[in-house]
């Protein structure tokens, strides 16, 4: 047993939540998780394996040698892992200063708050390489059979640039903390995570349309041109590339450095945790006083009350922008594949109407969770003298015009390229949207709006539906665009999928306020 | 004669989740009477209150509001009703003022009667330095009196209130207190559920004592001091020994 307050004894209280919060959060509340974890675990590494030997098979039949191609393609998926790790290490840095959670209580008791830091900047460490692991897993696996074991060295590699990466996100935000102070820093910490996550892929797409029209990253980066364009192979900025493919001593280099840059960086901002902390749970009674007083209130229906309330609290959530920012930033490639065809060739801009319609699906669904499921006041709402399906439509109204208001631009500037795809776009946007908020409301779960990151964890039917929806739906607005019946198939297909996903609701009603 | 249908008229009410949590209740409170349920933890009052406040579909009985069945049209009943439960509803991104808008819209107020009842009730609850403050920063009190103060915006003639002095200090309970008897001098009926028993001795016209969902005792204090025999003069030793007594402890 570890004496109370030591850094093992912390270790231990902190692994435990840890687990116990991601078992909750797998298992949804099912008996037995242990059992249908590992099952899930087995079956989502077999198909991400079978997927794995696909893609790798064609690029392995004859031995890979690190050339320059080779050492560009895989130095770029080591900058999207990097970017992704950094993205996801800068988030959950923000979320430990602002979350109160235990911290109040660790906080107020004699144990040093550096060693509380040091734990939890250890644990996001880990969190952010098993993540990564887990996607790489099994394409290291892969690469290692089909072609050599000297790919193994990637996870090793990956463990070097994740302590890296979380060392990075610490000082950026901690420095963001200095600078803006901690009101600020919670939103502006969100964004340019937002922005770190999607920048590379972003990038590299939006360099792929520059060059050769089209949103292929990987024939970009394996074009004559960007290998003409990259440094020798000899060249230190392919060390990482090296050690994925059995460089022991730039390996060994990389785990000593990113291992010692993360303790050094631990080190020396474990002291003011406590002082952050406390400057961050400040603004809980700062930040929110004194706003815009004197407006007086808004005639309107019962529905256009809801409605501003769904708005108002959309519009303040903090945590907000980090969980829908990525999903807007997505759409950037598609608008300046718009801008750069703009009257010039319908064809190109086809491939934007299922991207809308995806990321309009996607988007429609998260609001759809917030205002539904999120609904900090169920008993007020159902006691108010409003039938419950005129709540349910203010709700979907209220939704419906977030999504409308995020993709318009968009969709005015198709409008003057393409009229016809502008309408498609428009409809399937709306339609995919609102498919993903009916799944909402039939799988409502009463929930603190914070676990809006979990949601998708809650309801694994819930959110299949949602993207078996979004996807049918991508596919039927595209077909359309195109101008063949197939895509009566494709629409029949999200019926049905919307069908089911009703039929297999826990209540088939819509009264989701009464009998809570 | 009074030909003025009663406030809240609850008829042989049942609701069964696992096991039944009200059997056969009945219960009628006139327009204008402060009407306090007592009971143990988990004896069914508050379920009670949310089949009233048409939060939970009953399996059997009859709820009446003002001769309105609150079963066949509950928007008409709930447009005189107020609902306040010991945890207060709001929203953390709302200010108390554009809490009451928002209530107000839902009960369908005139905007400009409403901002001014909002007003009065912010001051009156002593909210005013914080009228404009997101209710995010709030104390339990602060949150409660917010809700209050929603239930109280739309002027209802039910106003049913689930343990709504809990968080409060001694001079927010008594401003509430002093409240509650104004509405009911005008006529809104109040049924209130507390574990604070000198307040249901004090404020209460009748009390009812519930337990294991089953109305067990009801009437004046001095009814209930009938009832229970000589066990002591304070509603607390009437209170213990008629739930001792039902549940064969006694």
């Amino acid at each position: 047993m570890n004496p109370p307050g030591t850094y093992a004894w912390f270790a231990r209280h902190e692994m435990r939540l840890f687990w116990r919060d991601w078992v909750g959060l797998l298992s949804a509340g099912r008996s037995k998780p242990i059992r249908g974890l590992v099952i899930a675990a087995v079956v989502f590494f077999g198909i991400m394996h079978l997927l794995a030997y696909a893609i790798i098979a064609p690029l392995a039949e004859s031995p890979i040698v690190p050339d320059k191609k080779t050492l560009l393609i895989v130095t770029g998926g080591l900058f999207l892992s990097v970017t992704t790790m950094v993205s996801h290490a800068m988030d959950s840095v923000t979320r430990s200063f602002y979350a109160r959670g235990d911290l109040d209580l660790i906080l107020s008791s004699p144990a040093p708050p550096n060693r509380v830091f040091a734990v939890r900047m250890l644990a996001i460490t880990l969190a952010t390489m098993v993540l990564t692991l887990v996607i790489a897993g099994p394409f290291i696996n892969a690469l290692a059979v089909l072609d050599s074991a000297v790919w193994l060295g990637a996870y090793a590699t990956i463990i070097a640039l994740g302590a890296g990466s979380t060392a990075l996100a610490i000082v950026m935000t901690i420095g963001l903390f200095r600078v803006l102070g901690p009101k600020l820093t919670r939103i502006i910490s969100q964004i340019v995570s937002a922005v770190i996550g999607a920048a590379f892929v972003i990038g590299v797409q939006v360099a792929a349309i520059l060059s050769i029209g089209s949103y292929a990253r990987l024939s970009f980066l394996g074009s004559e041109t960007v290998v003409a364009l990259a440094p020798e192979a000899a060249s230190p900025i392919w060390w990482p590339a090296r050690a994925v493919m059995g460089e022991t001593a730039i390996l060994a280099a990389l785990l000593v450095g990113g291992g010692a840059v993360l303790a050094l960086v631990i080190v020396m901002s474990a002291g003011n945790y406590g002082s952050h902390v406390i400057a961050a749970s400040g603004i809980a009674f700062d930040e929110f006083k004194n706003r815009r007083p004197g407006r007086p209130f808004r005639a309107g229906s019962k529905k256009r009350a809801l409605r501003r309330k769904e708005w108002m609290a959309l519009r303040r959530d903090p945590w907000l922008m980090s969980e829908s920012l990525m999903q807007i930033l997505y759409l950037l490639p598609p608008a300046l594949l718009l801008w750069l065809n703009f009257a010039e060739s319908i064809g190109s801009l086809l491939i934007l109407v299922p991207i809308m319609v995806m990321a309009g699906g996607q988007l429609g669904g998260g609001l759809a969770w917030l205002v539904i499921s999120g609904e900090d006041a169920p008993d007020l709402i159902g006691s108010a003298p409003v039938s419950v399906g005129a709540i349910i439509a203010a709700k979907i109204e209220a939704v419906l015009a977030a999504v409308a208001l995020v993709f318009a631009p968009l969709l005015v500037g198709l409008v003057l390229a393409a009229p016809k795809l502008a309408a498609v776009a428009a409809l399937g946007i709306g339609i995919s949207a609102l498919s993903a908020t009916m799944i909402q409301i039939w799988f409502r779960a009463q929930a603190k709006r914070t676990r809006f990151r979990s949601r998708q964890t809650s309801s694994r039917l819930a959110t299949l539906a949602e993207a078996l929806s979004s996807i049918s739906w991508a596919g039927t607005a595209a077909l359309a665009a195109m101008g063949t019946w197939l895509a009566v198939g494709a629409a029949l297909f999200a019926a049905i999928t919307l069908a089911c996903a009703w039929a297999m609701s826990p209540s088939r009603s819509m009264a989701s306020y009464m009998d809570p | 004669m009074n030909l003025q249908p009663p406030a809240l008229e609850v008829t042989n009410l049942t609701k069964v989740f696992d096991k039944p949590a009200v059997e056969g209740l009945n219960l009628r409170i006139e327009a204008g009477e402060f009407y306090a349920l007592l009971g143990p933890n988990g004896a069914g009052k508050t379920t009670t209150l949310k089949i009233v406040a048409g939060l939970l579909h009953p399996n059997a009985g009859t709820v009446k509001v003002f001769g309105i069945d609150a079963l066949g049209d509950p928007i008409a009943a709930k447009q005189l009703i107020a609902w306040v439960p010991d945890e207060p509803m709001i929203y953390d991104k709302l200010t108390p003022l554009e809490y009451l808008e928002f209530v107000a819209g839902l009960w369908g107020m005139d905007a400009p009667r409403a901002e001014q009842r909002a007003r009065e009730l912010i001051e009156w609850l002593g909210l005013g330095p914080n009228a404009h403050d997101r209710c995010q920063g709030f104390s339990r009190g602060m949150r409660q009196k917010v809700a209050l103060a929603g239930a109280l915006v739309h002027d209802p003639r039910l106003l049913i209130l689930d343990e709504p002095l809990t968080a409060l200090d001694a001079g927010s309970a008594r401003q509430v207190k002093e409240v509650l008897a104004e509405r009911r001098e005008g006529g809104v009926a109040v049924i209130m559920t507390t574990h604070i028993l000198e307040v249901a001795e004090r404020m209460a016209e009748r009390i009812g004592v519930i337990n294991k969902g089953r109305l067990i005792a009801e009437g004046t204090l001095e009814e209930l001091r009938g009832q229970a025999g000589p066990v002591g003069d304070s509603l607390e030793d009437i209170f213990l020994h008629l739930v001792a007594e039902k549940s064969g402890t006694a």
